[in-house]
């Protein structure tokens, strides 16, 4: 059987686009010819900066033929009808078939299509992938239509069979295809013939062109690895940089070098970014004194004077980039030393979003609310505070505005420097963190109350504002904001009641969009919030005393809003919670119960209850239980719905009849004596297995008892016991919302 | 390719290489544009001249400023007023690869001993309603050259390409001559009879633009003139394609477009003075952008632009 090789020859493409695009190939085509009949046994496809390579194995030499049967009209139908029919079929009366069917005699045209040989469908198929190929941008050269990410030269599309080879006849734009690449642009110039995929690949690499790009990842991983071990040194892992370099050279050669003296003071991160940004250089660390002594960089070609001139040159460069990072280090030191708030007040500047004010108002609420935050959380509230204004101080630095990726860390080298203490130069590297679900949460005290106060007023601000993600829009990564207040409270086990502060900061970040209230009418908003612990009557409080005039106006207008708004919020904070706890075994119909109940915003408790609950339902009894609540529950609302009235009250174990009834009673008692004190202290584990527990004595009652019972006295009683089963069971957890 | 030339020792023997070079290889040698510009490829030649269908090769050595960018002659590497080559051949050469390496080696860089390297690069003006993409150079892991393939200029489809290469001068010619300070570079030959170095020429003007860029410049001067120049362009514009006095048709692109430089150049230095805050900057990009966008409708309308005779 046949196989086939394709290679586009371009200009240099992008690293970062190759191996999509090598995986793009090899899927446009394959599945163009598999469409067309062309069915193959191997595909494999590979990338170098200049070139996409296809290699099938196995093809079927044409696509086999295939006969169809087409339905055409009555056999009585208008001759323009059957006219019609035989152009669109290509056939003539004479080959058509009449054949009865249940709706008359009808004409059946059999066409039979003829196999196609394999080049015909290739030239077919590479000139549309070429014509559509999915490039993230692509462009235009010299006087041509013809679009590819860099100008295209060549095209190799070659069948081999073991008689010989034969080129696909095709032109594309005037590229017409051969069986001619070309190797190394500087080791091997000029062309090379190949007659197939294993005489390309040979021929490749005598050329200097290592055609996969796992090999030549695997070259410059083992070459640096080899280098830096030689001298007792490590090559830092960097799996992105490795394969963005892999694309940006045909033949890897890898070389190793030194950094300067002078820059060996620098901050490692600081070393890494620049050299990965700016030069593409992979860091090459002293495991004794973890710190970064040398780079490695991989050139594209081997030369005379065993890459001398090569690293020379990169080393210069290496200082000149090392300099300016060395001048931003040195500067921010300065700065730092003298007084961070400097940078601060150089925020004032700088808008954080036009409509929540500048960096320095987001960090001014950000220090009041973690100051507040501070006890809740085990932080001492001065430290806190300090903390939040200082932690975002770095922004204003020479080095972030090179480097934003440096943010925060940068921030903590300068808080030290400063002579501020470590749990306040900690904040500022964790106060943005977790960053991703996987990322470690901060757990010291400062860093939480800072990270939290940055997370909760961050999503207040936004919800102020009326900026909440929809469907896949999420620019200001609210999610990720609210996954990180869940996490951080949650995995601390900070039990924390969000609701007041989500008011508090409602009403700062409304607040800052009134330019007729300055901060004394909202602070005493805000104390007013935190006195009474409910904002209805703070909103009260504060409208009493403020009356009438443009204050008060302000203030309604601020106030009424903000209930909706602190709801909505909080139920974005549960749909979160839903897919975080989902994440770990528990069902959404089990948050719900647990949603439903007193106290939802304290997340941690509700994530306790949460799986506590799923636990429970997890027990033989608890999956059980659950039927008995629920046939309960359906008795009673029937009878409360039919009857007019609420069954709540009243069960009295004089009138009930049976031993189950009675046995019931007893172990209502008992568990409630349990549920009462364990709920109290939240010991959900204990009051559920008690609730639990309920399960065997109720089963046994409705099998027993007929709840609807002909004597009055008696249906009464056993629907106000159905009740004592609601309200001790929907004291745990809201049971009705469970599914089962 | 000229093996025979002698390493270049000065910053304009370097000069004098690529301009014999690319003369070589067909392009009119161009002289600068005279006036204050960003960048080589404001300069008509490029901006203008890869709009439309005719062909067009040139090679120009452009002075540029970016004011923001004034170090007081201090900074090794930083310049407000600095040197650009630019090469502009539309429609783009099949071989326009290898006739830029060929330009390396005319200026002393040996092929077989450096490490050249094509490195993504999309090119972007908001300022000119332009993109192109392409690569920087790197030249042992230093980039030595911008190199782009023009696809929108002033909002149109360019159509044929125009390859475009800019070389920044000084550091080119510094890594070259192996000069760790622009200011050390000799300007020309270290053995003439009066050799003087780059600071010979360009420290003082470093200092006394670095000046009045950044603390003297009238900003009411030049906020004035910025929206004298936009008003201008406009006003040329306007003007009806026919011009009265001849009877000929004379459309005023590059009068035009010389006001929209202008206005690019008086915002620049608004910037440097730090009078534009970051809304507004969006907004005055937008204006200058305007302007270049009308200029090129108007110059595609030119016969240099393409437009072929009336009839009439």
């Amino acid at each position: 059987m046949p196989d086939l090789l394709i290679e586009l020859f371009s200009e240099e493409i992008p690293a970062q686009m190759q191996r999509r695009a090598a995986e793009d190939l090899q899927k446009l085509v394959t599945d163009g010819l598999v469409t067309a009949g062309l069915t193959y046994a191997h595909a494999v496809s590979f990338s170098t900066p200049r070139r996409l390579t296809l290699a099938l194995e196995g093809m079927l030499a044409a696509s086999p033929a295939v006969v169809e049967d087409r339905k055409g009209p009555k056999a009585d139908a208008p001759e323009k009808a059957i006219e019609g029919f035989l152009r669109g079929a290509g056939v003539t009366r004479d080959q058509l078939e009449t054949r009865e069917t249940p709706k008359g005699d009808v004409l059946f045209a059999r066409i039979e299509k003829p196999g196609r040989p394999a080049a015909e469908i290739i030239a077919e198929v590479l000139e549309q992938t070429i014509r559509n190929f999915p490039w993230p941008k692509s462009m235009r050269w010299g006087d041509g239509a013809l679009k590819w990410v860099r100008p295209l030269h060549s095209i190799i599309a070659l069948i081999t069979t073991e008689e010989g080879a034969e080129v696909v006849p095709m032109t594309v734009d005037g590229i017409t295809a051969g069986r001619a690449t070309q190797g190394h642009r500087f080791m091997a110039p000029g062309q090379i013939t190949v007659s197939g995929f294993e005489d390309y690949e040979a021929k490749l690499k005598r050329a200097y062109v290592v055609l996969n790009p796992a090999d030549r990842a695997e070259t410059i991983w083992h070459d640096g690895t080899n280098l830096a071990f030689a001298q007792g040194l490590e090559v830092v892992e960097d799996q992105g940089l490795l394969a963005e370099v892999s694309g940006l050279v045909e033949w890897p050669v890898t070389l190793m070098g030194p950094i300067a003296d002078d820059f060996l003071g620098l901050p490692p991160e600081v070393l890494q970014t620049s050299m990965r940004e700016h030069q593409k250089f992979f860091s090459v660390k002293n495991p004794k004194t973890n710190r970064i002594e040398k780079f490695i960089t991989v050139a594209n070609r081997e030369t005379a004077d065993e890459g001398a001139t090569i690293l020379a040159g990169n080393e210069k460069v290496l200082s000149a980039r090392l300099a300016d990072a060395k001048f931003f280090w040195e500067n921010d030191l300065r700065v730092a030393k003298a007084d961070m708030n400097q940078w601060v007040q150089d925020l004032e500047n700088v808008t954080f979003h036009s409509k929540l004010g500048t960096q320095a108002e987001l960090i001014e609420r950000m220090a009041v609310l973690a100051r507040e935050l501070a006890p809740l959380v085990g932080a001492d509230p001065d430290e806190a505070e300090e903390a939040a204004r200082l932690a975002k101080a770095d922004l204003s630095s020479e080095m972030v505005y090179e480097f934003p990726e440096l943010q925060g860390l940068m921030g903590s080298y300068y808080a030290k420097a400063a002579g501020k203490s470590d749990a306040v130069a900690n904040a500022a590297k964790e106060h943005y963190a977790p960053l991703g679900p996987s990322d470690d949460v901060p757990t010291a005290p400062v860093s939480v109350a800072v990270a939290l106060a940055e997370k909760i007023d961050k999503l207040t601000g936004f919800w102020a504002i009326d900026e909440k993600p929809t469907g896949s829009k999420d620019p200001y990564a609210l999610r990720r904001a609210a996954l990180g207040v869940i996490r951080i409270l949650v995995e601390n086990d900070l039990g924390l009641a969000l609701d007041r502060f989500i008011d508090s900061q409602l009403v700062r970040n409304k607040g800052m969009a009134v330019p007729e209230l300055d901060n004394g009418p909202i602070e005493e908003f805000v104390r007013e919030i935190a006195e009474h612990g409910v904002f209805g009557a703070a909103f009260r409080t504060v409208m009493d005393r403020h009356e009438a005039g443009t204050t008060a106006t302000a203030i309604r207008n601020i106030g009424e809003q903000v209930p909706d708004k602190s709801k909505n919020l909080l139920s974005f904070l549960h749909d979160r919670l839903k897919v975080y706890l989902r994440d770990q075994g528990v069902r959404h119909d089990i948050i719900d119960a647990c949603i439903a109940m007193e106290g939802n915003d304290d997340l941690t408790l509700l994530v306790k209850r949460a799986r506590a609950l799923s636990e429970t339902l997890n027990t033989d009894d608890g999956e059980n239980l659950i039927q008995g609540f629920k046939r309960a529950n359906n008795i009673l609302s029937q009878a409360e719905e039919a009857d007019g009235v609420e069954y709540s009250y009243g069960a009295d174990v004089r009138f009930a009849e049976t031993d189950e009834e009675r046995a019931l009673f007893h172990a209502l008692d008992a568990a409630e004596a349990k549920i009462t004190p364990a709920m109290a202290r939240q010991d959900f584990t204990t009051a559920m297995s008690a609730m639990a527990a309920l399960r065997a004595p109720i089963d046994a009652f409705f099998d027993a008892v007929q709840v609807n019972a002909d004597n009055g006295t008696v249906r009464r009683n056993r629907l106000n016991l159905l009740s004592r089963i609601r309200s001790i069971c929907t004291s745990v957890a809201d049971l009705t919302k469970v599914e089962g | 390719m000229s093996q025979t030339t002698a390493a270049p020792r000065s910053f304009q023997a370097i000069i004098l290489a690529l301009q014999s070079y690319w003369a070589s290889k067909g392009c009119a040698i161009l002289q600068p544009y005279d006036m204050e510009v960003g960048a080589g490829t404001f300069h008509p030649a490029t901006t203008l001249r890869s709009l439309g269908s005719r062909p067009w090769t040139a090679a120009y050595v452009q002075p540029s400023r970016r004011p923001t960018d004034g170090r007081y002659g201090e900074n090794p590497n930083r310049l407000q007023h600095y040197y650009q080559y630019q090469v502009l051949i539309k429609p783009s050469p099949p071989d326009l690869q290898d006739l830029y390496l060929g330009s390396l080696e005319a200026i002393g860089i040996d092929m077989d001993l450096h490490d050249i390297r094509f490195v993504e690069d999309d090119w972007e003006s908001p300022t000119l309603g332009a993109w192109g993409l392409g690569w920087e150079v790197w030249c042992d892991g230093m980039e030595v050259s911008q190199f782009t393939y023009f696809q929108q200029v002033g909002g149109h489809d360019c159509h044929p390409v125009s390859g475009e290469l800019t070389y920044g001068l000084e550091r080119l010619a510094m890594y070259v001559l192996g000069v760790d300070h622009v200011m050390d570079m000799p300007f020309n030959d270290p053995d003439a009879p009066i050799p003087l170095t780059y600071a010979d020429v360009f420290k003082q003007t470093e200092e006394e633009y670095a000046r009045w860029n950044f603390d003297t410049a009238n900003t009411d001067v030049l906020l004035r003139q910025f929206e004298e120049a936009e008003a201008h362009c406009k006003a040329i514009l306007d003007q009806p394609a026919t011009d009265p006095k001849t009877g000929k048709r004379i459309i005023m692109a590059h009068p035009a477009y010389d006001q929209c430089i202008k206005a690019s150049h008086m915002f620049n230095l608004l910037d440097a003075r730090g009078v534009i805050s970051v809304t507004e900057r969006q907004a005055y990009i937008g204006r200058v952008r305007a302007l270049a966008k009308m200029c090129a409708d108007a110059f595609v309308d030119t016969r240099a632009g393409g437009r072929t005779e009336d009839a009439a």
